[in-house]
Protein backbone atom coordinates (compact mmCIF):
# COMPACT_ATOMS: atom_id res chain seq x y z
CA UNK A 1 0.00 0.00 0.00
CA UNK A 2 2.51 2.09 1.18
CA UNK A 3 4.35 1.68 -3.15
CA UNK A 4 1.16 3.45 -4.22
CA UNK A 5 1.07 6.25 -2.15
CA UNK A 6 4.84 6.73 -2.94
CA UNK A 7 4.02 6.04 -6.39
CA UNK A 8 1.39 9.18 -6.04
CA UNK A 9 3.03 11.72 -4.07
CA UNK A 10 6.06 10.67 -6.73
CA UNK A 11 4.40 11.46 -9.62
CA UNK A 12 3.29 14.66 -7.93
CA UNK A 13 6.66 16.29 -7.27
CA UNK A 14 7.10 17.62 -10.75
CA UNK A 15 10.77 18.78 -11.30
CA UNK A 16 10.29 20.20 -7.95
CA UNK A 17 12.66 17.14 -6.66
CA UNK A 18 16.08 16.35 -7.75
CA UNK A 19 15.60 12.63 -6.95
CA UNK A 20 13.26 10.39 -5.07
CA UNK A 21 13.54 7.25 -4.26
CA UNK A 22 12.33 4.57 -1.40
CA UNK A 23 14.65 3.46 1.28
CA UNK A 24 14.07 1.42 4.26
CA UNK A 25 10.57 2.26 3.80
CA UNK A 26 10.60 5.70 3.53
CA UNK A 27 10.26 7.98 0.81
CA UNK A 28 13.58 10.33 0.64
CA UNK A 29 13.24 13.21 -1.64
CA UNK A 30 16.69 15.24 -2.51
CA UNK A 31 15.46 18.80 -3.15
CA UNK A 32 17.10 22.24 -3.95
CA UNK A 33 16.57 25.09 -1.00
CA UNK A 34 14.14 27.06 -2.77
CA UNK A 35 12.15 23.92 -4.09
CA UNK A 36 11.79 23.15 -0.79
CA UNK A 37 9.23 25.54 0.87
CA UNK A 38 6.45 24.63 -2.57
CA UNK A 39 7.55 20.99 -2.03
CA UNK A 40 6.95 20.74 1.47
CA UNK A 41 3.22 22.78 0.60
CA UNK A 42 2.39 19.89 -2.01
CA UNK A 43 3.32 17.58 0.59
CA UNK A 44 1.04 18.76 3.49
CA UNK A 45 -1.99 19.03 0.86
CA UNK A 46 -1.60 15.32 -0.27
CA UNK A 47 -1.67 14.37 3.31
CA UNK A 48 1.64 14.64 5.00
CA UNK A 49 -0.61 16.34 7.90
CA UNK A 50 1.87 15.70 10.67
CA UNK A 51 6.23 17.16 11.07
CA UNK A 52 7.99 14.85 13.03
CA UNK A 53 11.87 16.60 12.45
CA UNK A 54 14.07 18.70 11.52
CA UNK A 55 17.69 18.19 12.13
CA UNK A 56 20.97 18.64 10.25
CA UNK A 57 24.07 16.51 9.20
CA UNK A 58 27.83 17.96 9.17
CA UNK A 59 29.24 16.92 6.36
CA UNK A 60 32.84 18.76 7.05
CA UNK A 61 35.08 19.05 4.11
CA UNK A 62 32.02 18.53 1.69
CA UNK A 63 30.73 20.97 -0.08
CA UNK A 64 27.93 22.63 0.12
CA UNK A 65 29.01 21.38 3.85
CA UNK A 66 25.27 20.87 5.99
CA UNK A 67 22.17 18.86 4.72
CA UNK A 68 19.33 19.72 6.47
CA UNK A 69 16.70 16.93 6.60
CA UNK A 70 13.06 16.79 7.99
CA UNK A 71 10.93 13.98 8.16
CA UNK A 72 6.91 14.21 7.60
CA UNK A 73 4.57 11.53 8.36
CA UNK A 74 1.07 11.13 6.92
CA UNK A 75 -1.57 9.59 9.79
CA UNK A 76 -3.76 8.74 6.74
CA UNK A 77 -1.67 6.73 4.79
CA UNK A 78 0.78 5.74 7.98
CA UNK A 79 4.08 5.99 5.75
CA UNK A 80 6.93 8.72 6.38
CA UNK A 81 8.47 10.94 4.08
CA UNK A 82 12.13 12.12 4.24
CA UNK A 83 13.20 15.57 2.85
CA UNK A 84 16.92 16.26 2.24
CA UNK A 85 18.35 19.80 1.19
CA UNK A 86 22.37 20.63 0.83
CA UNK A 87 23.26 24.38 2.11
CA UNK A 88 26.44 26.18 2.00
CA UNK A 89 28.68 27.21 4.99
CA UNK A 90 28.77 30.35 4.13
CA UNK A 91 24.91 31.00 4.71
CA UNK A 92 23.21 27.97 6.19
CA UNK A 93 19.87 29.75 5.95
CA UNK A 94 16.94 27.78 4.50
CA UNK A 95 12.93 28.44 4.93
CA UNK A 96 10.96 28.50 8.05
CA UNK A 97 8.40 25.55 7.72
CA UNK A 98 6.30 27.14 11.13
CA UNK A 99 3.83 28.76 8.50
CA UNK A 100 2.40 25.21 7.77
CA UNK A 101 3.21 23.33 10.93
CA UNK A 102 3.56 25.12 13.98
CA UNK A 103 5.04 21.74 15.90
CA UNK A 104 8.28 22.91 13.81
CA UNK A 105 9.10 26.17 15.67
CA UNK A 106 10.83 24.33 18.85
CA UNK A 107 12.93 22.03 16.57
CA UNK A 108 14.10 24.50 14.13
CA UNK A 109 14.89 26.24 17.81
CA UNK A 110 16.92 23.44 18.57
CA UNK A 111 18.90 23.05 15.04
CA UNK A 112 20.02 26.22 14.72
CA UNK A 113 21.48 26.33 18.69
CA UNK A 114 23.48 22.96 17.58
CA UNK A 115 23.74 23.42 14.02
CA UNK A 116 23.91 27.10 13.46
CA UNK A 117 21.17 26.46 10.44
CA UNK A 118 19.29 30.08 10.10
CA UNK A 119 15.63 29.89 9.26
CA UNK A 120 14.05 32.59 7.16
CA UNK A 121 10.76 33.05 8.88
CA UNK A 122 11.08 31.74 12.51
CA UNK A 123 11.38 34.93 14.08
CA UNK A 124 11.92 33.28 17.61
CA UNK A 125 15.41 31.52 17.65
CA UNK A 126 16.48 31.96 20.96
CA UNK A 127 18.61 28.87 22.98
CA UNK A 128 16.02 26.41 23.92
CA UNK A 129 18.42 23.60 25.85
CA UNK A 130 21.54 25.66 26.04
CA UNK A 131 22.33 28.49 28.40
CA UNK A 132 22.49 32.28 27.62
CA UNK A 133 26.29 33.08 26.56
CA UNK A 134 27.15 29.84 24.95
CA UNK A 135 29.56 30.49 22.32
CA UNK A 136 29.58 28.31 18.99
CA UNK A 137 27.30 25.44 17.62
CA UNK A 138 28.32 22.04 19.62
CA UNK A 139 27.04 19.36 17.01
CA UNK A 140 29.05 20.77 14.48
CA UNK A 141 32.15 18.62 13.74
CA UNK A 142 34.81 21.23 14.35
CA UNK A 143 33.53 22.09 18.24
CA UNK A 144 35.88 20.24 19.83
CA UNK A 145 34.57 17.62 22.26
CA UNK A 146 36.12 18.51 25.39
CA UNK A 147 35.50 22.54 24.99
CA UNK A 148 33.60 23.18 28.05
CA UNK A 149 31.63 26.41 28.75
CA UNK A 150 31.14 26.74 32.42
CA UNK A 151 28.67 28.78 34.01
CA UNK A 152 29.97 28.82 37.62
CA UNK A 153 33.88 28.99 38.56
CA UNK A 154 36.04 25.49 38.94
CA UNK A 155 37.14 24.87 42.49
CA UNK A 156 40.51 25.41 43.11
CA UNK A 157 42.59 22.37 41.13
CA UNK A 158 40.23 21.99 38.55
CA UNK A 159 40.88 24.94 36.29
CA UNK B 1 -0.06 -11.44 97.84
CA UNK B 2 3.44 -12.19 96.57
CA UNK B 3 5.57 -12.66 99.31
CA UNK B 4 8.55 -11.99 96.58
CA UNK B 5 10.91 -8.99 98.17
CA UNK B 6 12.20 -6.92 95.83
CA UNK B 7 15.76 -5.96 96.86
CA UNK B 8 17.01 -2.20 96.91
CA UNK B 9 20.62 -1.59 96.97
CA UNK B 10 21.91 1.23 98.70
CA UNK B 11 25.35 0.82 98.03
CA UNK B 12 27.06 1.72 94.51
CA UNK B 13 27.40 -1.00 91.71
CA UNK B 14 29.89 1.05 89.29
CA UNK B 15 27.06 0.13 86.62
CA UNK B 16 26.06 2.92 84.17
CA UNK B 17 26.67 5.49 87.24
CA UNK B 18 28.59 7.90 85.03
CA UNK B 19 29.96 7.54 81.41
CA UNK B 20 33.29 9.67 80.23
CA UNK B 21 33.69 10.78 76.58
CA UNK B 22 35.11 13.55 74.78
CA UNK B 23 33.16 16.09 73.12
CA UNK B 24 33.87 15.44 69.96
CA UNK B 25 33.16 11.66 70.02
CA UNK B 26 29.87 12.29 71.23
CA UNK B 27 28.70 15.38 68.92
CA UNK B 28 30.35 12.70 66.07
CA UNK B 29 28.61 9.52 67.69
CA UNK B 30 25.29 11.56 67.52
CA UNK B 31 25.40 13.72 64.15
CA UNK B 32 26.59 10.58 62.50
CA UNK B 33 23.24 8.86 63.23
CA UNK B 34 20.79 11.85 62.41
CA UNK B 35 21.58 12.36 58.70
CA UNK B 36 19.10 14.51 56.94
CA UNK B 37 19.68 13.68 53.03
CA UNK B 38 18.51 15.93 50.42
CA UNK B 39 18.32 14.30 47.52
CA UNK B 40 19.26 16.47 44.29
CA UNK B 41 18.13 13.70 41.99
CA UNK B 42 18.74 14.46 37.92
CA UNK B 43 19.11 11.38 35.89
CA UNK B 44 18.58 7.32 35.87
CA UNK B 45 20.14 6.83 39.15
CA UNK B 46 16.90 8.11 40.29
CA UNK B 47 15.85 4.69 40.19
CA UNK B 48 18.52 2.88 42.23
CA UNK B 49 18.15 5.44 44.80
CA UNK B 50 14.41 4.72 45.08
CA UNK B 51 15.36 1.12 46.04
CA UNK B 52 17.80 1.92 48.54
CA UNK B 53 15.18 4.91 50.43
CA UNK B 54 12.45 1.54 49.89
CA UNK B 55 11.52 -0.66 53.25
CA UNK B 56 14.14 -3.87 51.58
CA UNK B 57 17.14 -1.74 52.56
CA UNK B 58 15.72 0.21 55.47
CA UNK B 59 18.16 3.72 55.30
CA UNK B 60 16.96 4.22 58.93
CA UNK B 61 19.03 1.98 60.61
CA UNK B 62 21.32 4.29 60.06
CA UNK B 63 19.16 7.21 61.12
CA UNK B 64 19.82 8.74 57.36
CA UNK B 65 16.28 7.53 55.90
CA UNK B 66 14.50 10.69 56.38
CA UNK B 67 14.70 13.00 53.39
CA UNK B 68 14.36 17.07 54.00
CA UNK B 69 13.33 18.70 50.53
CA UNK B 70 14.52 21.98 51.80
CA UNK B 71 18.23 22.72 51.48
CA UNK B 72 17.97 24.60 55.22
CA UNK B 73 17.06 21.62 57.03
CA UNK B 74 19.33 18.59 55.59
CA UNK B 75 23.02 17.87 55.96
CA UNK B 76 23.65 15.28 53.41
CA UNK B 77 23.59 16.57 49.70
CA UNK B 78 22.95 13.53 47.70
CA UNK B 79 23.84 14.32 44.47
CA UNK B 80 22.08 11.71 41.91
CA UNK B 81 22.95 11.77 38.81
CA UNK B 82 24.28 14.03 35.73
CA UNK B 83 24.64 17.80 36.38
CA UNK B 84 25.38 19.59 33.13
CA UNK B 85 27.20 23.11 32.91
CA UNK B 86 23.30 24.94 32.68
CA UNK B 87 22.87 22.85 36.35
CA UNK B 88 25.87 24.12 37.93
CA UNK B 89 24.58 27.16 38.77
CA UNK B 90 21.53 25.66 40.71
CA UNK B 91 23.29 23.12 42.22
CA UNK B 92 25.89 25.56 43.75
CA UNK B 93 23.18 27.81 45.43
CA UNK B 94 21.67 24.27 47.13
CA UNK B 95 24.90 23.85 48.46
CA UNK B 96 25.15 26.73 49.95
CA UNK B 97 21.77 27.06 51.42
CA UNK B 98 22.59 24.13 53.49
CA UNK B 99 23.72 24.95 57.04
CA UNK B 100 26.95 23.60 59.01
CA UNK B 101 27.97 21.03 59.35
CA UNK B 102 27.06 19.53 55.81
CA UNK B 103 28.33 16.75 53.58
CA UNK B 104 27.88 15.73 50.00
CA UNK B 105 27.85 12.18 48.27
CA UNK B 106 28.23 12.05 44.51
CA UNK B 107 26.12 8.88 43.80
CA UNK B 108 26.86 6.94 40.92
CA UNK B 109 29.81 7.44 37.89
CA UNK B 110 27.92 10.86 36.60
CA UNK B 111 28.35 12.86 39.68
CA UNK B 112 31.58 11.12 40.61
CA UNK B 113 33.45 11.98 37.15
CA UNK B 114 30.99 13.11 34.31
CA UNK B 115 30.74 8.96 33.73
CA UNK B 116 31.01 8.33 30.08
CA UNK B 117 30.09 11.68 28.60
CA UNK B 118 32.52 14.09 27.51
CA UNK B 119 30.70 16.96 26.06
CA UNK B 120 29.90 20.59 25.67
CA UNK B 121 26.79 19.92 28.41
CA UNK B 122 28.41 17.71 31.23
CA UNK B 123 30.23 18.61 34.34
CA UNK B 124 32.95 16.57 34.57
CA UNK B 125 32.43 15.52 38.23
CA UNK B 126 30.47 17.41 41.09
CA UNK B 127 34.20 18.34 42.87
CA UNK B 128 34.74 20.56 39.97
CA UNK B 129 32.21 23.00 41.78
CA UNK B 130 31.72 21.94 45.46
CA UNK B 131 33.83 19.21 47.80
CA UNK B 132 32.78 16.05 48.11
CA UNK B 133 32.89 13.58 51.12
CA UNK B 134 31.88 10.65 50.00
CA UNK B 135 32.34 9.28 46.22
CA UNK B 136 29.72 6.11 44.76
CA UNK B 137 30.90 4.25 41.90
CA UNK B 138 28.36 2.20 39.53
CA UNK B 139 26.56 3.26 36.93
CA UNK B 140 24.31 2.90 38.55
CA UNK B 141 25.53 1.82 41.98
CA UNK B 142 23.83 -1.05 43.61
CA UNK B 143 21.86 -0.36 46.95
CA UNK B 144 24.75 -2.46 48.77
CA UNK B 145 27.20 0.24 47.58
CA UNK B 146 25.30 3.69 48.07
CA UNK B 147 24.82 1.78 52.49
CA UNK B 148 28.55 1.36 52.04
CA UNK B 149 29.15 4.36 50.85
CA UNK B 150 27.04 5.91 53.78
CA UNK B 151 28.65 3.85 56.36
CA UNK B 152 32.05 5.38 55.07
CA UNK B 153 30.70 9.01 55.39
CA UNK B 154 29.39 7.75 59.15
CA UNK B 155 32.99 6.59 60.34
CA UNK B 156 34.41 10.12 58.35
CA UNK B 157 31.65 12.43 60.57
CA UNK B 158 32.56 10.05 63.69
CA UNK B 159 36.41 10.65 63.88
CA UNK B 160 36.42 14.40 62.48
CA UNK B 161 36.28 17.52 64.48
CA UNK B 162 33.51 18.65 65.50
CA UNK B 163 33.79 22.48 66.61
CA UNK B 164 31.18 23.87 68.48
CA UNK B 165 32.07 27.41 68.63
CA UNK B 166 32.96 28.26 65.03
CA UNK B 167 35.05 31.15 63.70
CA UNK B 168 31.89 33.56 62.65
CA UNK B 169 29.65 32.66 65.00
Amino acid sequence: MSDAVFDRVRSGLGDLAQDAAVSHGVLVINVAPAGMLPLVRGLKASGFDMFLDVTAVDWLGQAPRFEVVWHFYSTTWKVRVRVKTRVAEEQPEVDSLVALYGSAAFMERECHEMYGIRFRGNNDLRPLLLYEGFVGFPLRKDYAKEQEQPLVPYREGFQ
Amino acid sequence: MNDKVIPIHSEPTGAFEYISTKKDELIGWARKFSLFPYPFVTACCAMEFMAVSSTPYDTDRFGAALPRFSPRQSDLLMVVGTINHKQAPILLKVYEQMCEPKWVMAFGACATSGGFYQNYATVLGIDRIIPVDVYIPGCPPRPEMVIDGIMKLQDQIAHERHPILTKGF
